[in-house]
């Protein structure tokens, strides 16, 4: 199907033989993925409400629509209209563009995301390179609204992620080394493919721990609670977003959502098996469940840890700065550098099932 | 040695994390204890100060008498009483004002009053639009004690046990 529309386009668009065809077929591909994104990173906002209310005996939000649940539309049109105001010592030039940096990386990730079998838009063989190279030009974003702001809470905050983003992007490295090391592939799509067979073939169990140090480290990368250490409400107010209001600070809003999806998303990729059924080569189950499409486990498997999410930050207190970064150079680069010399060792000597 | 084994165990093990999220995993499945105020109200007290009202006798006379002994004991001089002597011979205000942003609800002018009829009624979730808006005048507190008569007379009579 998809295919007889490629074809049609091209019908319907015949200059410049074909090439302004697949232009708009890639914005086409684009439009179709950000829009679910942006309506599943709106709900995200709701579902953290709830679930956090919840967990502390509260309802939540439960006013717009049945259960609340107009809510994100409520909050999207309200910071639509809200003034932008710019700081009057602020470098304008500078305190625009950061929130688009942290933007627009936060979307250019999901470029080379597999969501099924072939379903992707463009299949990069160093998608997971990508992955990491451009996940972290959005520590800029970050790090340039702190410093255009010109104002010391946002100053304190940018500094406080910039070296902390960096350190964890290191143990991060790492653990996507292992997984590298047991696919031998960098590409996403081949990663997953490489963990077909059910769930004793997932890469969670020969690299369990390096699944645990990889999540907490990617809540530190998003920024999440309890790394929140940029906003810090209690401390610095509001960290990096004090002086951005209206859309300004719905931007960085949203990429930060958006980036918690993608580690969602990159943590059921490289460890719980992508769009794989968790009943492949089981008797019965397989064929009962073979009707679901791929896309489908991928979304329950990924809302899992979306949950994870909101279930951590409900429940533990923020780090301590100092404890932060002795956590990541003390415990995970220790811990990941050791399990890489583990890995290697069993891949080369051919231990264990699953090399 | 042993004890130290045992804590990297326990540290790597996570067992602190997993403790914490036992907690909030059974929070969040537990009944929540909002209580949704418009729709939902806590109980009441038949003793709660709330905002004002006068009251009248079943045969819809005006109780107060003037006797100016609520004006007497205000602590925070709250009320303003004009009185004088109406056409059948007895003595009725012709002012009543009390000044909510000046009230302390305490309470003492009920208990003053030598034949009940100011009295602090349960509403608390009043407004006022402006700034004279907090000065409510003889013709506003009758309406209120109008409006309420019923749920203060039924107060009285839940407390009078214990008077």
């Amino acid at each position: 199907m998809w295919q007889a529309f490629v074809d049609l386009i091209h019908q319907l668009i015949p200059w410049f033989d074909g090439g302004l065809a697949d232009v708009v077929i890639i914005l086409i591909k684009g439009v179709a993925l950000i829009l679910p994104l942006i309506i599943m990173m709106a709900y995200m906002t709701y579902a953290e409400r709830k679930v956090i209310g919840y967990m502390q005996l509260r309802i939540g939000p439960n006013r717009v629509g049945p259960f609340g649940l107009l809510q994100p539309f409520a909050d999207v049109l309200k910071m639509m209209f809200k003034e932008i105001i710019f700081p009057s010592k602020a470098n304008i030039y500078l305190f625009i563009l950061a929130p688009i940096l942290a933007f627009v990386p936060a979307i250019a990730i999901w470029a080379v995301i597999p969501m099924g079998d072939g379903f992707y838009i463009t299949n990069l063989d160093v998608s997971l390179l990508y992955v990491l190279a451009i996940g972290s030009v959005g520590v800029y974003g970050i790090i340039l609204a702190g410093w255009a702001s010109n104002s010391k809470y946002p100053l304190l905050g940018a500094l406080r992620s910039a070296s902390m983003l960096v350190s964890y992007e290191i143990v991060i490295g790492f653990v996507v080394v292992t997984v590298v090391m047991v696919s031998s592939s960098v590409n996403l799509n081949t990663i997953v493919a490489d963990q077909s067979g059910g769930i004793w073939n997932w890469y969670w169990i020969p690299l369990f721990p390096m699944m645990i140090v990889f999540w907490i480290s990617a809540l530190a990368e998003t920024n999440r609670a309890p790394f929140d250490v940029v906003e810090g409400e209690s401390e610095i107010v509001g960290g990096t977003h004090v002086e951005y209001s209206g859309m300004c600070f719905a931007l960085f809003f949203m990429a930060e959502y958006i980036n918690m999806i993608m580690m969602a998303v990159l943590a059921v990729l490289m460890f719980f098996g992508g769009w794989h059924s968790p009943f492949e080569g089981v008797p019965y189950l397989e064929s009962w469940f073979a009707f679901v499409p791929d896309i489908v486990w991928l979304l329950a498997k990924m809302s899992f840890f979306l949950f994870l999410y909101l279930w951590i930050r409900a429940t533990f207190p923020r780090y301590r700065y100092d404890q932060i970064m002795r956590l990541c150079w003390k415990v995970f680069l220790p811990l990941t550098i050791i399990w890489i010399f583990a890995v290697a060792l069993m891949t080369q000597l051919e231990i264990g099932p699953w090399f | 040695m042993f004890k130290k084994a045992k804590k990297l165990v326990k540290d790597f093990g996570l067992s602190e994390i997993r403790a914490g999220m036992k907690i909030t995993a059974k929070q969040l499945v537990t009944d929540k204890i909002t209580v949704q105020f418009p729709e939902e109200r806590t109980p009441i007290s038949p003793r709660f100060r709330g905002l004002h009202a006068l009251r009248r006798y079943p045969n819809g006379e005006e109780r107060c008498i003037a006797c100016k002994l609520c004006e007497a004991v205000c602590p925070a001089n709250a009320i303003t009483i004009e009185s004088e002597v109406s056409d059948d011979g007895t003595r009725r205000t012709t002012q009543y004002d009390i000044d909510l942003f000046k009230c302390i609800f305490c309470g003492f002018c009920e208990e003053a009053c030598p034949v009940d009829a100011i009295v602090e009624t349960h509403i608390f979730d009043y407004a006022f639009e402006s700034r004279e808006g907090s000065i409510i005048d003889k013709e506003g507190l009758l309406a209120i004690g109008d409006e309420n008569e019923k749920a203060i007379n039924k107060a009285r009579l839940e407390d009078s046990k214990y008077r």
